[in-house]
């Protein structure tokens, strides 16, 4: 197996690991009871899926990385995250808005996945497409909620719409590392997904009686290394114990 | 002898108790999908994860280790995850089960869209009931949803159809 799709899957299990981590930040701050059990629940879904994903690429590459060497031992610029999962969460608006975003492209994404040539992927996917429709329709709700809602909750999520519009775009760029998975089928192409998430998101805006995000700029780099500063932040609290600790286990 | 061992070493791990949900076994839930004595008389018991957030699944395959183990086996532990778990797996005991422990078990099939967004009719595990709503789309496990009872008003865990 080419190590293409190692780095491909190890930059997808990131995108899963990251948002995850950021999501488990609001255990014990969210505003409600059945919120502060949804979001950690997600995360653990994240989680998980970026296990098995971390698993899959650490058997392919052969070099005896296991999930947690992949999770907690490499560098910051070894990190293939898009930009938005490693994004701080703002307020409840803006990690709804961020959360809907992402579970929506991935719907679309592990759809794909479902019917690869490679069959551990397509059983990874075919429960991850149920996991994200789940998500995906939960945070649409408290999009439509907030957005429709009192003139504080919608000025907070046209605020999470003008902070988020330049991060989307980078679902859609390609990853140069898949594009060998692509053509093999293995991996969707991005960029055919856009225009199903641009209707979806469209879809929920409409009832939410929100504007549609204004075009911009799109940010990327994640998939190269290139992070923002909040990164490494992140990285700190995520790594402590591995890094304080090596391969200590519980 | 191997065919009769191989079936020993099945019930032994088919025994084993879900951790979260104590009422209901791993064979049960169909998370253990057979165990085979190998040409080491080793006996293989191929567990399938169920879903991608649930964090019993390593405690899940520790005890089927150890009850292998207890029952004079040298155990291994296969993951396997293709075919991909649904909860169209648990058998017709496992429901009764949940149901009997107050847990309402998933409506439907697994491909039902319906079922997964819980536009269906769960019934109240304890008073039949069809008079329910959803409290919560989350709930105390990665499996389960919240739902209340409006005819007896006792809350109860939905196990969530994948």
């Amino acid at each position: 197996m080419p190590p293409a799709l190692v780095a491909a899957l190890i930059g997808l299990a990131d995108d899963h690991l990251i948002l995850g981590h950021r999501l488990s930040e609001w255990c014990g701050h969210a505003p409600m009871l059945e919120e502060d059990l949804a979001m950690p629940n997600i995360a653990l879904d994240l989680i998980g899926q970026a296990r098995g994903l971390y698993t899959y690429a650490g058997e392919l590459e052969g070099a005896g990385r296991d999930e947690d060497a992949l999770a907690f031992g490499r560098l910051e610029r070894a990190y293939r995250n898009l930009l938005i999962c490693e994004l701080p969460n703002g307020d409840f608006a803006h990690t709804m808005l961020r959360q809907f975003y992402f579970a929506s492209f991935m719907q679309l994404f592990w759809q794909e996945v479902e019917s690869s040539t490679d069959a551990t992927l397509a059983a990874i996917a075919a429960k991850a497409v149920k996991e994200s429709q789940y998500h995906r329709r939960h945070c649409a709700e408290w999009v439509i909620r907030l957005g429709d809602g009192t003139d504080e909750s919608a000025r907070r999520m046209e605020e999470a719409v003008t902070l988020l519009a330049p991060y989307a775009g980078e679902f859609f760029i390609a990853d140069p590392e898949a594009c060998g998975a692509v053509a093999a089928g293995v991996l969707p192409e991005t960029q055919a997904l856009q225009h199903a998430w641009q209707a979806d998101v469209e879809q929920v805006f409409v009832a939410a009686k929100l504007a549609p995000p204004e075009a911009v700029y799109a940010q990327k780099g994640g998939r190269r290394g290139l992070h923002t500063e909040a990164m490494g932040h992140l990285l700190a609290q995520l790594q402590f114990m591995q890094r304080s600790f090596p391969d200590m286990t519980w | 002898m191997v065919a009769f061992q191989a079936r020993r070493a099945w019930e032994a791990a088919a025994a084993v108790l879900d951790p979260e949900v104590p009422a209901v076994t791993v064979a049960d839930l169909g998370i253990l999908r057979a165990v085979d004595i190998d040409n080491q008389g080793r006996a293989v018991a191929q567990v399938t994860p169920t879903y991608s957030g649930c964090p019993a699944v390593l405690a899940i395959e520790l005890a089927i280790e150890a009850a292998l183990r207890q029952a004079g086996f040298d155990p291994v532990i296969e993951r396997v995850l293709a075919p991909a778990w649904t909860t169209d797996w648990i058998t017709e005991e496992g429901r009764e089960k949940l149901r009997a422990y107050g847990i309402a078990p998933p409506v439907d099939g697994s491909s039902s869209k319906r079922a997964l967004f819980g536009e269906i009719t769960v019934v109240c595990p304890r008073c039949a009931a069809t008079d329910t709503s959803k409290l919560s789309e989350f709930g105390s496990t990665a499996c389960k949803a919240q739902y209340r009872c409006n005819d007896c008003h006792e809350p109860f865990d939905y196990f969530k159809c994948i």
